[in-house]
């Protein structure tokens, strides 16, 4: 089990964004999906410690969250949000600073390449790419750490179709190269359908439904 | 440097009340709505000044420095609650600039004596003390000012870098550093142009008193660059102190107070 979510509870003000979730996801591709406003995205920063729940525990791999590093873990479960915010420099600084923290080797053709991204993208400058480029970069930059969770946030959203296909490809490609879980967000239970086997569905930050792909995603 | 001494008459602050009233007037005319304001920064002015009047006549007829001390405490402590509503956006900003203010008054303030520039008396200690604390009031408001609006326009990117698994610091950092240049160039710019456009207030009430240009000049010019840098240890105590109140210990970006 990777991550194991008991009773996770959250309130911003007086809303409840998530509300007495429990749920245990696999190792191996999981999506978290559900309407704007679910609590999907808070979820999923609550699995490297971006934010913590006001009641409930979650475990990775067996171990109380609060057990980890909070540094470490975020190195090893790795978190690529939904808007890119690459840092200065060029790709190959950000690839370079994100392997230093992890303390990898940093095989940055490779990180490219898994990434969808050429190899020419190292020296190119980050204000100067695409959305799709930044996008790209980000998830070279979670690669360069050597992960063993990458946590996508609505990966595709900000693009358009031809763009989104060729990231699910290169998403569906990483999985059978890397020995990487992924938990992914999405808004779309088609998406979810295609790069998962997983499913957990919120509502109103509730759990709706969890379990194989088909189930979780029945209407 | 002689020792100057000039008498100013009540009758003369009453006869400069007339250019209060052409304030008054214009905003009449105009119908900017400002004569009650301009009254009560009148009223407010003579009643402030009037009083620290006493306060330092006391302080320099009892010639002891706990006394002065004791008033730039006060001083400091009026500060950092002046800047602190100024600087709204940032969680817990009482205490750091509460010492970024006691930091700057001190270290400048002590090196001033301990380089021989001034006695420690309360003739120089006072309104040097005060001029310096309420530089770097300006200076360490407009640095968190800057700090608070730059983390709430931020926070994407923050968390983004926090993700990677860099510590609150290394993430705040950037963040810091425009809030800390933003603090001091205000200075800055209007030391280089000073002379220039205006003259400085320091040299004026000199020469009104009686002093030589080339005095009035030098202690100005000492003035100034005392103030840069005390300035600077303000800005960069604050935004120092201040930025850890965004993160917790777990290196995360606190949610923002909902009002």
């Amino acid at each position: 089990m990777l991550f194991e979510l008991r009773e996770v509870s959250l309130r911003r003000g007086e809303r409840r964004v998530l509300d007495s979730v429990s749920a245990a996801i696999p190792a191996g591709a999981a999506a978290i999906v559900g309407p704007s406003g679910s609590g999907k995205s808070t979820l999923l920063r609550l699995l490297n410690r971006l934010a913590d729940p006001e009641a409930g525990t979650i475990a990775y791999r067996g171990r109380p969250l609060a057990d980890y590093d909070p540094l470490k873990l975020r190195r090893e479960v790795s978190l690529v949000p939904q808007l890119p915010s690459l840092l200065g420099g060029t790709v190959g600084s950000n690839l370079r600073f994100a392997a230093e923290l992890a303390g990898q080797e940093l095989d940055a053709q490779r990180c490219l390449r898994l990434a969808g991204l050429d190899a020419s993208f190292a020296e190119r400058d980050v204000a100067k790419l695409s959305v799709g480029e930044q996008q790209r970069a980000m998830l070279a930059r979670a690669l360069a750490q050597q992960p063993a969770v990458l946590l996508l946030d609505e990966p595709t959203s900000a693009l358009d179709h031809a763009a989104r296909d060729a990231v699910e490809a290169t998403l569906a490609e990483l999985r059978r190269e890397l020995d990487i879980s992924l938990v992914l967000v999405s808004h779309d239970p088609e998406q979810a359908r295609r790069l998962a086997d997983w499913a957990l569905r919120l509502e109103e930050g509730r759990v709706a439904a969890a379990g194989a792909l088909e189930e979780a995603l029945a209407p | 440097m002689t020792t100057t001494s000039i008498d100013v008459s009540l009758g003369q602050v009453a006869a400069a009340l007339a250019l209060v009233a052409l304030a008054a007037a214009i905003s009449f005319w105009r119908r900017t709505d400002l004569e009650r304001d301009i009254a009560i920064a009148t009223v407010r002015s003579f009643v402030q000044l009037t009083a620290i009047g006493y306060a330092i006549t006391l302080i320099f007829e009892a010639d002891t420095i706990w006394l002065v001390l004791a008033l730039l405490s006060v001083m400091v402590l009026f500060g950092a609650f002046t800047a602190r509503s100024r600087a709204k956006l940032v969680p817990g900003a009482f205490w750091p600039l509460l010492i970024a203010l006691a930091a700057a008054g001190a270290t400048t303030l002590g090196l001033v004596v301990a380089l021989g520039i001034f006695e420690a008396t309360p003739r120089y200690l006072v309104p040097v003390g005060g001029m310096v604390i309420g530089n770097a009031m300006t200076a360490s408001a407009v640095a968190l000012n800057r700090l608070g609006d730059e983390v709430s326009d931020s926070r994407a990117a923050i968390e983004a870098t926090l993700a990677l698994g860099t510590t609150a610091r290394e993430a705040a950092a950037p963040y810091v550093r425009r809030a800390l240049r933003s603090g001091t160039i205000t200075l800055i710019d209007s030391t280089k142009t000073t002379g220039l456009i205006f003259f400085p207030g320091t040299m004026v009430g000199m020469l009104l008193a009686g002093a030589e240009p080339t005095d009035a000049v030098r202690l100005q010019l000492i003035l100034l660059y005392a103030l840069l840098g005390s300035v600077a240890i303000a800005a960069l105590v604050a935004t120092a102190l201040a930025y850890r109140n965004f993160f917790t210990p777990a290196q995360q970006l606190r949610e923002p107070d909902l009002h």
